[in-house]
């Protein structure tokens, strides 16, 4: 089932056009991994699906991006309902400096009024326990997020976005930052949660990419160069330019 | 850019060929014995299979080794993993060459059955087949690899007529011929299974070029 459609979509930063005319379906319980080189719209392209790039001065879109149908370029769109819908992890794991209790919390806080200790508490656990983190922190709820580890800090993200029960994971170079085996507990959880969520992944990393999407989408320059399957697009490209990038003679 | 990649590519090429080569030079020697009922070349074609083997783990080696330094993608990836399986392939047709020289062995010391016309005609059918074979693979030419494909029913037809001459002339009139015919028919047969094993690499080859498997679907050769 197609969970966000894009038709035509076009991004322009001012005078410059940083995404052209994509047109892409994105499936829904599954992982799809956008790559390219730096500079090639894959993170613009990613923002565009919560609408982040809306708090860059000038930036101008136009085309459609469906999301269960609806267009969220519409100016009508309600944001506040579309990044709880839309979440998104970023780079670095950028916790607030509150306690790992209030940090999982906080999205619920803002979404919903009638917040009872209990619920709240019924949140953090399941939270914690879907990024496998409740058995290690379920006795430090209340110690600041800050002192956790790099990945310890990556997965509260991502029990912080799963808190609001979004429908879609976008998450940018998540793993940049961490070490080869927290990279690998975070891509088996992301394994996990895609049989709940659609996941989009951003990643330079292109083994990364190969491991852990079921679809591939290649950009160059702001066009999308070719999508299809991860196994097709790693072993058999259809474009020369995908060819050449993924086989490390791009440039 | 050259890649690194690239240069170990073109060596891995060049060990294929020479793997090749060496399975080449197998099969001619095993014929050749057969023919000038040479007990010295069989020997010889038995003994040098170990260098075969040996080439074989190498290139083996050589491909592992690229995919855990390199974890290649796409056409390099395709490359690595058909040179494997072409290594492999070569490595079976050369112990098929030690099987017709040890049959060679067995009626060497025998009187001659029946001049040899048609098994040294399969042979030179064999060798060319894994000539073309090889050539594709090292020029990645789908063409060159089509051709294997097309002489496979040359082959075929060259091994039935020897089992038709030898099983009708000679083993059903004469019951002192069975011996000796039946080991030029599993000669026979040995020399068109190597030929089966480079419509293998031929088939290998053209997934390498296109990335279409071609393998148990006749239809897409069309």
């Amino acid at each position: 089932m197609t969970k966000i459609v894009t038709n035509n979509l076009n991004l322009w930063y001012g005078a410059f056009q940083a995404l052209k005319n994509i047109n892409l379906d994105i499936e829904v319980n599954r992982i799809t991994a956008i790559i390219g080189p730096s500079g090639c719209g894959k993170s613009t392209l990613l923002r565009v699906f919560n609408r982040m790039n809306d708090l860059i001065d000038g930036v101008r879109t136009d085309g459609e991006v469906l999301i269960d149908g609806s267009n969220i370029l519409d100016s009508h769109a309600d944001l506040v309902v579309l990044r709880k819908k839309v979440g998104m992890v970023f780079q670095r794991p950028n916790p607030f400096p509150l306690s790992i209790y209030e940090n999982i919390v906080f999205g619920e806080k803002i979404h919903a009024d009638d917040n009872t200790r209990d619920k709240l508490d019924e949140i953090v656990e399941r939270s914690l326990m879907d990024v496998l983190l409740w058995d290690e922190l379920k006795d430090r709820l209340n110690e600041p997020a800050l002192r956790l580890s790099l990945e310890q800090k990556q997965r509260l993200c991502i029990a912080r976005l799963i808190a609001v029960k979004p429908d879609v994971l976008l998450m940018d170079e998540p793993c940049s930052t961490l070490d080869p085996q927290a990279t690998a507990r975070v891509e088996e959880l992301m394994r996990e949660l895609k049989a709940r969520y659609t996941i989009i992944i951003v990643t330079h990393n292109m083994q990364q990419a190969a491991r852990v999407s079921d679809d591939t989408g290649f950009m160059l320059l702001g066009e999308l160069v070719e999508y299809g399957k991860t196994e097709q697009i790693f072993t058999a490209p259809r474009d020369k330019r995908t060819e050449d990038y993924i086989t490390g003679r791009y440039g | 850019m050259e890649r690194h990649l690239d240069q170990e590519l073109k060596e891995l090429n060049k060990d294929i060929l020479k793997m090749g080569a060496y399975t080449e030079e197998a099969i001619f020697k095993s014929v050749e014995a057969l023919k000038n009922r040479d007990k010295e070349l069989a020997k010889n074609v038995i003994d040098s299979d170990n260098n075969i083997d040996k080439l074989e783990l190498a290139v083996d080696e050589k491909c592992i080794d690229l995919i855990a330094r390199y974890q290649p993608m796409a056409k390099d990836l395709r490359l690595i993993t058909t040179g494997m399986k072409i290594n492999a392939e070569l490595e079976r047709i050369a112990d098929i060459a030690v099987d017709i020289a040890q049959r060679t062995l067995e009626i060497v010391d025998k009187p001659l059955l029946k001049p040899l016309v048609d098994i040294p005609k399969l042979s030179a059918v064999a060798q060319s087949m894994v000539k073309l074979a090889i050539d594709s693979f090292v020029r990645g030419d789908i063409g060159l690899a089509k051709k294997v494909l097309l002489s496979d029913p040359e082959a075929d037809n060259l091994r039935n007529s020897i089992q038709k001459e030898l099983v009708e002339d000679y083993m059903l009139k004469d019951a002192s011929t069975v011996s000796r015919a039946v080991q030029l028919l599993l000669i026979a047969r040995f020399l068109e299974r190597i030929c089966d094993h480079t419509t293998n690499i031929a088939e290998d080859v053209i997934y390498m070029v296109q990335a279409e498997v071609v393998r148990h679907h006749p239809e897409k050769l069309k």
